[in-house]
C-alpha cells in the first residue's frame, strides 16, 4: 500500500533536505521524497499541516527496557508504546536485566518480545563482560549474530583499563562500539547527588564531576590505542565534555550522548520546588549550571554526537523512600522531544536540522543500524512532529509502566504528532491535529 | 510556624527568638520540686528513631512527660529497615493511629522531608543524615544566648567533621542568621563543598581559627573515617586539630567551650578542656529539655489552631 505524505515541512538531514516536500510511502519503504508529488490512484493520501515536521525516525540509543527480569517496571511492550508515542521509532536498550542480557538467549527473548509488541524498533545492546561482573568477555560474536548492536556494562563502567581494552579490540573486529558508563567508583564512593552546594547543604554525598571524566578519559586513551570505537554515554560533567572534545581532536573514534534532563535541570532541584524529590536522582547525577551550559555549547557546537534519555522506570513505591535508598534513574521517552524543542530550539540553542541529527542521524550512524534517513529506498520510520504543539506533561497518563519524571505538570511547547514505523503508523496524537493516517 | 520542624531554614529570625524566649520559661519548670504541666495532656507524641540515640531521644522524652503528652518510643534496629517495610510505610501505620507530632531520628538526609510529606501530623526533626538537627542548633543557641547574651558579632568557631555533621549545617544556618561570624574548621578532606557559600569564614589552621573566639563548638569525630581515608590517624587528628588547653587560650578569656555529644576524650578534645572552667557541655544537656519543651509547645500550638 502506498502512502502519501502531502505537505509539513520535511527535515532529512543526511539529505540535505529541509522544506516543504511531499513523502511517498510504498509498503515498509520510503518510495520518494520530492516537491508536489502527484498523488496517482491507488494511493492514500495524508494531508500533513504545514506547522508539523516530517523527519526520520528519532532513535534513542539509551533506553532500560527492564524485561526480562524487572517487569514490574517496565516490559519491551510497554516501553515500546512510551517510545513511540515519545515520536521513536526505534530504542535500543541496555543489558543490566535479570538476567543480565550477556547471551544470545536473552538478546533472541528480548526481540522476540519486541516482535509481538510490534511497535518500536529494538535494538538490543549486550553485556561487555559475563554477568556484567567486569572480569571475563561475554561470548560478543554470539550476542551480534543474536542481534545486539553495541556492548556495554551500563549501570556501570567496564572495571578493569585491561578488560575495557580488551573490550575494543575485540569489538572492533565487528565494528561494534561499546558504550562506556564513565565513572571511577572509588569517587563515586556512595555518593547520591552531585557534589556541589547543594548536595553539600542538605547533606547528601556527592559525586565529583571528575568521577565520571577520569574514566572517559580512561577510556578515550584505550580507544586510541586500540583504534577501538567507543561512545561514552549518557554525559553531564563538562569535564567529559572537554575529554570528549579532546579525544575527537587527536582523531580517537569518540562519540558521546547527552540527556535531556542533563541539558535542561541542574542539582538546584535537589532542594527545590520539592526538596530530597526522589526523581532528581539519577546516575549520573544534575550537576551544576555550568555543567548545564556546557553541555547545551557542545549540543550547538557539533562535539555532543547525541541526545539519549537514558529512560529508567521505576515503580512508584521504589522510588518512594529516602532518597539515598531509592533507585538512580527516571524515565524519559516521552518528555524528550517535548524537551528538546522547548529547551534546544525555541531557545534558539540550535536548529531543527541540528536536533534531527542528535535524535535521528547520528545515533543511527553510531549504532551502524538502518535509519537516519529519509532517502528513497530507506526504512519508512519517520516521525511527525508537532514544534508548536501546547504540552503539557502528565506522568499519568503516559504509556510508560513507570511514571518517575520530574518532568510531570511542566508545560512545553512542542510534541509528537504521529509516530510511523516500517511504513506502519504505530501512534496517533490527536491533540496535534486529527492526521488521517 | 510552619506545621513541622525540619530544619532551621523553616524558621524565622523571630521564631527563634520566640523559641528561646520559651524556653527560659520551660526551664523554669524543670526547676520546680514537681516538674510538670499539663500543657500538652492528650497530645500523643511518637518518638521515631532508627538510630541508637541516648541524649537526643531521652532529652526529647523528658521535655514530653513534663509537658505532660503521652509519648511513644519506636526504635527501629537499622537491620530490620532492610528486611521490613519502607519508611513510607511506617509512617502511613503510624499516622493512622493519629498521633499529633512525630519525632523523628534517621541515618537518610531528607528522611523528615519524606515523612512531612506523608503525615498530618507535626514532625519534628530529631537528626536526620547528615542533614540537620534543628533542636540542637536551638539548644545551642540557647546556651550561647545564656552566656553571651546576644549574637551580633560573636565569633563562633566550629572544630572537627565538619562534612558529615547535621548539627553543623542547622548551627551554620542559626547562627548566621542571627549575626554571628562563624569560623569552621578541620581537616580540608572534611570541609563540604562550597561552605564559604554559606557565609562562614573557612579556615583549616585551627590555631588561626580560635583566635578571639567567643565561642568554641567542638564536633565528633568518628573513628570510621579514618578507614575513608579523610585523615590519617586519631593521634594526628588531635595533634592538628584536638582542642587542647594550649589552643583556648588563643580564645577569648570569657570564651565557652560546647560539645552536642558523645565526645571522644582525646580525639577532638582534651578532657582537661571537657572538664575545663569554660566547658558548657552538661549545660548544653540541661538546656535541651528546655528548648525541646519549647519547640513542642509552640508547635502543638499550631495544632489547636488547625
Amino acid at each position: 500500500m502506498k502512502v502519501l505524505l502531502k505537505g509539513g515541512r520535511v527535515v532529512d538531514p543526511a539529505n540535505g533536505r529541509d522544506g516543504a516536500f511531499d513523502l511517498l510511502i510504498d509498503g515498509a519503504l520510503v518510495a520518494k521524497v520530492a516537491k508536489n508529488i502527484a498523488p496517482e490512484s491507488g494511493v492514500k493520501v495524508v494531508d500533513i499541516p504545514s506547522g508539523l515536521v516530517v523527519c526520520p525516525g528519532l532513535i534513542d540509543m539509551h533506553v532500560h527496557l527492564r524485561e526480562p527480569g524487572q517487569e514490574h517496571k517496565e516490559t519491551v511492550a510497554t516501553g515500546t508504546a512510551s517510545a513511540v508515542a515519545g515520536g521513536f521509532t526505534a530504542v535500543a536498550c541496555m543489558p543490566n536485566t535479570s538476567p543480565v542480557n550477556d547471551n544470545a538467549g536473552v538478546t533472541s527473548y528480548i526481540l522476540k518480545k519486541a516482535a509481538e509488541a510490534n511497535l518500536a524498533r529494538v535494538y538490543p545492546i549486550g553485556a561487555v563482560s559475563r554477568g556484567q561482573k567486569g572480569e571475563q568477555l561475554a561470548d560478543i560474536a554470539e550476542l551480534r549474530e543474536a542481534g545486539c548492536v553495541a556492548l556495554t556494562d551500563d549501570g556501570r563502567p567496564v572495571a578493569t583499563a585491561l578488560l575495557m581494552r580488551r573490550a575494543l579490540e575485540y569489538a572492533g573486529m565487528f565494528d561494534m562500539p561499546v558504550i562506556e558508563h564513565c565513572e571511577e567508583q572509588t569517587l563515586k564512593g556512595d555518593g547520591v547527588a552531585h557534589e556541589g552546594f547543594h548536595a553539600a547543604t542538605l547533606g547528601l554525598r556527592g559525586i565529583p564531576g571528575e568521577a565520571e571524566s577520569i574514566m572517559a578519559l580512561r577510556d578515550i586513551a584505550l580507544a586510541e590505542l586500540t583504534r577501538g570505537l567507543v561512545h561514552i554515554a549518557h554525559m553531564s560533567a563538562r569535564q567529559t565534555l572537554d575529554a570528549v572534545r579532546y579525544g575527537k581532536g587527536r582523531g580517537v573514534r569518540v562519540t558521546c550522548e547527552v540527556t535531556p534532563h542533563h541539558f535542561v535541570l541542574t542539582d538546584e532541584m535537589l532542594g527545590a520546588p520539592v526538596p530530597y524529590d526522589t526523581n532528581t536522582k539519577m546516575n549520573p547525577p544534575l550537576r551544576e549550571q555550568a555543567d548545564r551550559d556546557e553541555m547545551l555549547k557542545g549540543l550547538a557546537d557539533g562535539s555532543v554526537d547525541a541526545i539519549a534519555t537514558d529512560h529508567a522506570p521505576h515503580r512508584a513505591d521504589e522510588k518512594h523512600v529516602e532518597f539515598d535508598r531509592a533507585p538512580f534513574g527516571i524515565t524519559g521517552l516521552e518528555t524528550c522531544v517535548s524537551l528538546c524543542f522547548d529547551r534546544l530550539v525555541h531557545a534558539g540553542v540550535l536548529p531543527l536540522s541540528r536536533l534531527i541529527e542528535l535524535l535521528s542521524v547520528n545515533p543511527a550512524r553510531i549504532l551502524r543500524v538502518k535509519g537516519g534517513s529519509l532517502a528513497e529506498g530507506a526504512p519508512a520510520d519517520i516521525s511527525i512532529l508537532a514544534p508548536d504543539l501546547a504540552v503539557t506533561v502528565s506522568a499519568a497518563a503516559m504509556k510508560s509502566k513507570s511514571k518517575n519524571t520530574p518532568f510531570d505538570g511542566w508545560k512545553l511547547r512542542g510534541g509528537v504528532a504521529a509516530t510511523i514505523v516500517g511504513g506502519r503508523t504505530v501512534y496517533r496524537n490527536d491533540a496535534a491535529g486529527a492526521l488521517e493516517l | 510556624m510552619k506545621k513541622d520542624l525540619l530544619s532551621i531554614a523553616d524558621l524565622t529570625r523571630d521564631e527563634i527568638y520566640s523559641i528561646l524566649d520559651a524556653a527560659d520559661a520551660m526551664r523554669e519548670i524543670g526547676e520546680r520540686p514537681i516538674k510538670k504541666v499539663p500543657t500538652l495532656r492528650g497530645k500523643t507524641v511518637v518518638n521515631l528513631f532508627y538510630e541508637p540515640s541516648t541524649r537526643t531521644r531521652t532529652s526529647f522524652e523528658i521535655a514530653e512527660k513534663r509537658l505532660s503528652a503521652d509519648t511513644l518510643n519506636i526504635a527501629v534496629a537499622a537491620s530490620s529497615v532492610l528486611k521490613g517495610e519502607t519508611l513510607a510505610d511506617t509512617a502511613m501505620n503510624i499516622e493512622a493511629m493519629q498521633p499529633d507530632m512525630i519525632v523523628l531520628r534517621h541515618a537518610s538526609s531528607g528522611a523528615c522531608h519524606l515523612l512531612s510529606r506523608i503525615c498530618r501530623s507535626r514532625i519534628i526533626n530529631a537528626g536526620d543524615g547528615m542533614h540537620e538537627h534543628p533542636t540542637q542548633a536551638l539548644l545551642d543557641a540557647y546556651t550561647i544566648r545564656q552566656h553571651k547574651k546576644r549574637f551580633e558579632g560573636l565569633k563562633v568557631v566550629i572544630v572537627g567533621d565538619l562534612m558529615h555533621s547535621r548539627v553543623l549545617r542547622s548551627n551554620v544556618q542559626l547562627l548566621t542568621k542571627l549575626g554571628a561570624d562563624v569560623w569552621l574548621s578541620g581537616p580540608p578532606t572534611l570541609v563540604p563543598t562550597a561552605a564559604e557559600r554559606l557565609g562562614v569564614t573557612v579556615c583549616t589552621s585551627v590555631d588561626e581559627a580560635v583566635v578571639d573566639a567567643d565561642v568554641i563548638m567542638m564536633l565528633r569525630i568518628q573513628q570510621e573515617r579514618m578507614q575513608g581515608a579523610f585523615f590519617p590517624s586519631l593521634r594526628e587528628y588531635f595533634h592538628v586539630f584536638g582542642m587542647t588547653a594550649e589552643r583556648v587560650k588563643r580564645a577569648k578569656s570569657d570564651v565557652i567551650i560546647m560539645h552536642p555529644g558523645p565526645m571522644n576524650r582525646g580525639v577532638e578534645i582534651a578532657s582537661e578542656v571537657a572538664d575545663g572552667p569554660y566547658s558548657v557541655i552538661l549545660e548544653q544537656v540541661a538546656n535541651g529539655v528546655a528548648v525541646r519543651m519549647a519547640v513542642l509547645y509552640l508547635l502543638a500550638g499550631e495544632v489547636e489552631v488547625d
